[in-house]
């Protein structure tokens, strides 16, 4: 059976060579699909921190996908329109620079997760899974009825946002800025797994009594996991907007939440590199399977069922031969 | 504000709820007794609307096509309840989830493949259209009345089945302790089958009902299915009655905030403004209702079991 670390790295560079190789044959198209995956990658390695380590299953995370792309649309829309964004009696100017956007998408999302994550986290359980689906409802019903930015039509962005020193409307250079911020992702939650937070954390899914007795705050551990979850899910939002330059209420959807969890699951849950093969996989179903025919979700729901009945590790757990990332 | 208008918002938010509550009953009967989150009960809900579409289509018949939804939403429940739902009951929740999620993209898609994009129209019939008049003068359609005191005698059959009969000893004794029931020679297997079959059957009734006043298209059931979740979490999972006030209380909400929060803003704020706020305030308004229940009570209002 081939180790993790092996699969890990030959996914890794197959993301840098298959855009590279699209340059070179000048298919610019594949580029986008491959931005598109990484995008999705990233969110997913923020629902991996909640829902692998932390054993929590969130059907919400869109509200923070769909938060971090609505800081992107609305402060751009206020910088195209020349308009200030008035908040608090407080009036802002928009910006067209990823890097405020980014900051703010993962600071509106990350404090969303922590009002979500202290309500939600006093349940467990099924309870947990929907009170998470219903305030992923809630944001999605309210960004619908919001006619001030574009309501249930959604926002446009014309021209893709700025990042210092680079032209972020050249394929290959926006899919750059995304590989890195998954490298410095999957980085931060490869530290977090080995990290006393993360070990606890660990502990505090399989065992939170012993936990507790040892003196540590499950419930604590859970809401920090959630809150950087939801902050790293965020920022993948407002990528995600970016390269779209649209975001709209489907962001909330709660299909793109289960869609977000099932991308874990093909890869692997709890593995560091699972929610990017995942990813890769959706994206590449998604885009042949689309092709061919229009029907192309009862396939992608036959392959769900299978990995859930028969392939509990997900593509991950067959190649390694391991069923679980923990047992 | 005439009262005659709150009368009627009443009437409306009641007729919801008791529509919510049959989709809730199943929910939460499903988990209480299998243990079980079932995300394709809004599929069965969608089954049964189209069932009844298409015999109503072919027969002109309402009461064949309501027909037509029980059946076909029970087989349909039987049979994944046999091929899928069965390998799922001893795992965890997470398995669960994709699992019936995974129904969800095959029967949404496999409806597109056989029905169209296109929605359906499925017709009130003519002894139950028109408006009647109540005492007091208010006028109300006659067909939501209807689906108003058949929600109301279908939770009465349900508690009769559930407390009065033999087969609902057996639920009720298959809620508290598998093995012992098995042990006393009770087919565990064939219950759950049937505790399945007929959760939806009342999803897939409520989705015929429904689809006589809304259209007939895929996707239909996912926003049921999610109010429904609120209703279980409001009334705690696996309780009956709680399903049941759970269902009153979002369905009242949800009607009442969407008429008053405008008017309620109008108070103190300009129109446009009030509007927008009210409006955007009224589509929270359930949402922010099971928040409250369950600062107050985790485990919801008659919930049990966390």
């Amino acid at each position: 059976m081939i180790p993790e670390r092996l699969v890990n790295w030959v996914v890794f560079a197959g993301l840098l060579a298959v855009p590279l190789w699209a340059i070179v044959v000048d298919e610019p198209f594949t580029i986008t699909l491959v931005t598109r995956a990484v995008i999705l990658a990233i969110a997913a390695v923020g629902l991996n921190i909640a829902l692998g380590i932390g054993g929590l299953v969130s059907l919400g995370h869109a509200v923070f996908f769909g938060l971090g792309g609505y800081a992107m649309g609305i402060l751009a829309y206020h910088a195209q329109t020349y308009t200030s964004l008035d908040l608090f009696g407080m009036s802002f100017a928009g910006t067209k620079a990823m890097p405020i956007i980014w900051l703010v998408a993962v600071v509106v999302s990350g404090v969303a997760a922590s009002i979500i994550g202290l309500l939600s986290l006093r349940t467990s359980g099924v309870y947990f899974i929907m009170i998470t689906l219903a305030f992923g409802q809630m944001f999605y019903y309210f960004a619908i009825s919001w006619s001030t930015y574009g309501g249930e039509d959604g926002l446009s962005i014309y021209v893709r946002n700025g990042f210092p020193g680079l032209n972020t409307l050249v394929p290959i250079q926006f899919f750059g800025l995304c590989f890195v911020l998954l490298c410095v992702v999957l980085f931060l939650s490869a530290r977090l797994q080995n990290a006393p937070f993360g070990l606890a954390l660990n502990a505090a899914r399989q065992v939170p009594t012993r936990v507790e007795t040892v003196g540590l705050n499950p419930m604590r551990l859970k809401l920090v996991a959630f809150v950087i979850s939801g902050a790293i899910t965020g920022l993948a939002g407002a990528l995600f907007a970016d390269l779209n330059r649209f975001v709209s209420p489907t962001m909330f959807s709660w299909q793109l939440s289960g869609e977000l969890i099932v991308l874990i699951i093909i890869g692997g849950v709890g593995r560091l590199f699972g929610p990017v093969i995942g990813a890769c996989l959706f994206v590449a179903l998604e885009h042949w399977l689309g092709a061919l025919t229009e029907f192309w979700h009862v396939y992608l729901g036959l392959i769900l069922l299978a990995i859930v009945l028969f392939a509990r590790g997900g593509i991950i757990g067959l190649l390694t031969g391991k069923e679980g990332a923990h047992v | 504000m005439s009262t005659l208008l709150i009368i009627e918002q009443v009437l409306n938010g009641l007729q919801f709820g008791v529509m919510l509550f049959l989709m809730a009953a199943g929910l939460t009967l499903i988990f209480g007794v299998m243990g079980l989150i079932n995300l394709a009960h809004g599929s069965l809900y969608m089954i049964g609307a189209f069932a009844a579409a298409a015999v109503a289509g072919a027969t002109g018949s309402f009461v064949l096509a309501l027909a037509a939804a029980l059946a076909v939403a029970a087989i349909a429940g039987a049979l994944i309840e046999m091929t899928v739902i069965r390998r799922l009951y001893g795992k965890a929740h997470l398995d669960q989830v994709l699992a019936t999620f995974a129904l969800i993209l095959i029967f949404s898609e496999g409806t597109r493949w056989l029905f169209g994009s296109f929605p359906l129209f499925l017709e009130i019939p003519d002894y139950l259209s028109g408006p009647i008049t109540l005492p007091g003068g208010i006028q109300y359609p006659l067909y939501r009345l209807a689906l108003i005191a058949v929600g109301l005698l279908v939770g009465l059959g349900l508690w009769a089945l559930i407390e009065r009969t033999r087969i609902g000893i057996q639920i009720r004794a298959g809620e508290n302790d598998r093995e012992m029931i098995a042990a006393l020679g009770v087919d565990i297997r064939l219950l759950y089958t049937l505790v399945f079959a007929i959760g939806a059957a009342l999803a897939g009734l409520a989705g015929a009902l429904v689809g006589a006043i809304q259209s007939v298209q895929v996707g239909m059931g996912e926003p049921v299915l999610i109010l429904a979740f609120v209703v279980i979490v409001i009334g705690g999972i696996g309780s009956i009655k709680g399903a049941f006030i759970g269902a009153l209380l979002v369905g009242m909400t949800d009607t009442l905030g969407g008429i008053f929060l405008p008017e309620v803003f109008k108070l103190f704020m300009e129109p446009g403004a009030a509007t927008q706020t009210g409006s955007a305030l009224a589509s929270m308004a359930i949402y922010i209702l099971m928040s409250l229940v369950l600062i107050w009570r985790p485990t919801g209002l008659f919930g049990a079991r966390a």
